[in-house]
């Protein structure tokens, strides 16, 4: 690994070492940055709370006008709204049918890609491919799969779904599920084969010893051994879901048909940019982020919790 | 004996392969039709493949103007990320400094922080406070420096060995000339990496410029694509030919980059970064 340091350099550290540190100039060069973090997510971020407490509204440039705090009233407004309560019934859905289908897709793939000696560049720039691919192109695509006279539908005939995929109810936010877990799992595959090059080959070795077949290792070596990978991927597939915005925006045209495939994100843009009610829209921003975190909480506990 | 779970596999994989790359296949084929086919024998045509979609999209988006405005996004990210991320990343891996243990602390938070959550107050600040909306800078300003790279960055120089900085300092090389002459010419690899990684970003990022451009001028191809099929399209003659011919132009750029340098795309170089 890396060399420990040496006794000249410590020397150098307690002699040189002042308020500012052994090299100040490692402010200067981090600076900009600092200052990036401050402007587009610190300063944002308490803005952001700040006016889900207050009566905020778009006034005229240069207009000075006040911002009563009026308590959890957007907060009230938020969690009463019916179409708020739908996309969060929505993303539910979503997630129940995403994270299982991520997860467990992109463990068996990376697990088969691992071993791959033939072709193995082609197999994995098939898989990651949709993900280096812009949301907007691939919804062009899918669309034109997926509506009523689509291939889809030419392929099923009679059992093809009426109203068809995308202006169906029930059908409306799988799909947009299925579609993200398309477009998202080339992503979490490389996750997952990063992590089984640190899965020590022994323990492999010592399975095969006591008689364990691929499955039985499968389940008793690869999986508790990326169990840590898995609760990021698992998180990381609950953020996407969270920020599900351009999905429901294209490819149900808006959140349809009824709201059933609205995403918080996407009431958001309507109420707070569309509707001119900001405070309203960052309310919902900070309950999405509390229900996140608090569904990333639980998942943690269940994935690595038990024998950690 | 391992024969025939190998079979099996390599039909699976390249079943799951054939299955993930045929929405491409069927975009390409989709955007050189006259009239849309949507029966099975029409996504494998003959013949009547025509360019014809290319020139319809480019009559109602202005393709090339589009194309422009997603590089200019693109490219300030990438400048901004490669000039402020490389040094800060080197400032957090290599120097010790007052505050460096914050600013990493923050790093981690932001990661944490998702960006719906700062859409609105964005909003309100670059547009409606400093008038930014339709404008290169508040397209880029969100996103100009990639927190991802930055631990990528950190992540490469923490891997350089000790000795490398130890010997520049005894031969008298400021720091400032440390990261110039030593270190960055030995992560350059690493950097075409982060520059991959940071261009799938604002290439693909519809949401927030989609925010704020409202001039169609002004537009990147991912904004005037999504304003075409959720407005104009109807009226198309072949509406789903000139989607689709528009959804090739948006993606061969990234496509093409992404198999161009595939092996830049190491997984663990990625990987380190996304854990820190």
């Amino acid at each position: 690994m890396t060399a420990a340091p040496t006794v000249a350099g410590g020397a150098k550290r307690n002699r040189a070492a002042g308020f500012l540190g052994r090299h100040p100039v490692g402010m200067i060069l981090a600076a900009p940055y600092a200052v990036y973090l401050a402007v587009i997510f610190a300063y944002p971020f308490g803005f952001s709370v700040w006016m889900s407490f207050h009566d905020y509204f778009f006034a005229a440039p240069g207009a000075i006008v006040d911002h009563p705090f009026v308590g959890l009233d957007n907060y009230k407004a938020a969690v009463t709204d019916p179409a708020v309560r739908q996309a969060f019934k929505n993303i539910l859905i979503f997630l129940v049918i995403n994270v299982p289908l991520t997860t467990a897709l992109a463990l068996v793939l990376a697990v088969a890609l691992n071993r791959v000696v033939h072709a193995r560049t082609f197999l994995r720039v098939s898989f990651y491919v949709p993900y280096v691919t812009a949301s907007v192109a691939v919804v062009g695509v899918w669309l034109f799969l997926f509506n009523s006279g689509g291939l889809v539908n030419s392929i099923l005939g009679p059992l093809a779904p009426d109203p068809s995929w995308l202006v169906n109810e029930g059908w409306a936010m799988p799909v947009i599920a299925f579609f993200v877990t398309w477009k998202q799992l080339g992503f979490f595959i490389l996750l997952y084969l990063a992590a089984l090059q640190n899965v020590p080959k022994e323990l492999y070795e010592s399975a095969s010893v006591d008689g364990a077949n691929g499955w039985n290792k499968f389940w008793s070596v690869t999986v508790p051994a990326v169990r840590s990978s898995t609760a990021l991927v698992v998180i990381l597939a609950l953020i996407t879901g969270a920020n599900l915005f351009t999905e429901p925006y294209l490819l149900t045209g808006g959140g349809g048909p009824n709201g059933s495939s609205a995403s918080p994100v996407l009431i958001m843009y309507q109420r707070g940019i569309q509707q001119g009610e900001p405070d309203f829209a960052a309310a919902l921003g900070v309950l999405l982020v509390l229900a996140t975190l608090v569904v990333a909480y639980i998942n943690r506990r269940f994935i690595e919790g038990r024998d950690s | 004996m391992r024969r025939w779970p190998n079979v099996v596999r390599y039909f699976l994989l390249f079943l799951g392969a054939l299955i993930f790359l045929f929405p491409f296949y069927y975009m390409l084929i989709g955007s050189l039709q006259s009239e849309p086919d949507t029966s099975v024998s029409g996504a494998f045509p003959t013949s009547g493949l025509t360019l014809d979609n290319y020139k319809d999209i480019n009559s109602r988006v202005d393709l090339l103007g589009s194309l422009v405005n997603s590089g200019i996004f693109t490219g300030g990210v990438l400048l901004g990320t490669v000039v402020f991320g490389t040094v800060a990343g080197y400032a957090l891996a290599r120097l010790q400094w007052r505050g460096r243990g914050v600013l990493f602390a923050l790093v981690l938070l932001v990661q944490v922080i998702p960006f719906q959550l700062l859409l609105i107050p964005l909003y309100v600040l670059i547009v409606r406070g400093y008038g930014l909306a339709d404008n290169y800078l508040g397209m880029i300003l969100p996103f100009a420096i990639n927190t991802t790279a930055v631990f990528v960055f950190r992540q490469f120089f923490l891997q350089l060995p000790d000795d490398l900085f130890a010997a520049a300092r005894l031969d008298g090389a400021g720091e400032v000339r440390i990261l110039w002459s030593v270190a960055l010419p030995l992560v350059r690899p690493a950097l075409l990496t982060a520059v991959l990684l940071t261009f799938i970003g604002p290439w693909n990022e519809f949401l927030w410029p989609f925010l704020v451009t409202k001039d169609a001028d002004m537009q990147p191809l991912a904004v005037s694509l999504a304003n075409y099929i959720s407005n104009v399209s109807s009226r198309a003659a072949n509406p789903f030919g000139a989607i689709l011919a528009g959804a090739c132009v948006l993606a061969a750029p990234a496509v093409a980059l992404f198999i161009a340098f595939q092996r830049q795309f190491i997984s663990s170089d990625i990987s380190s970064g996304v854990k820190g």
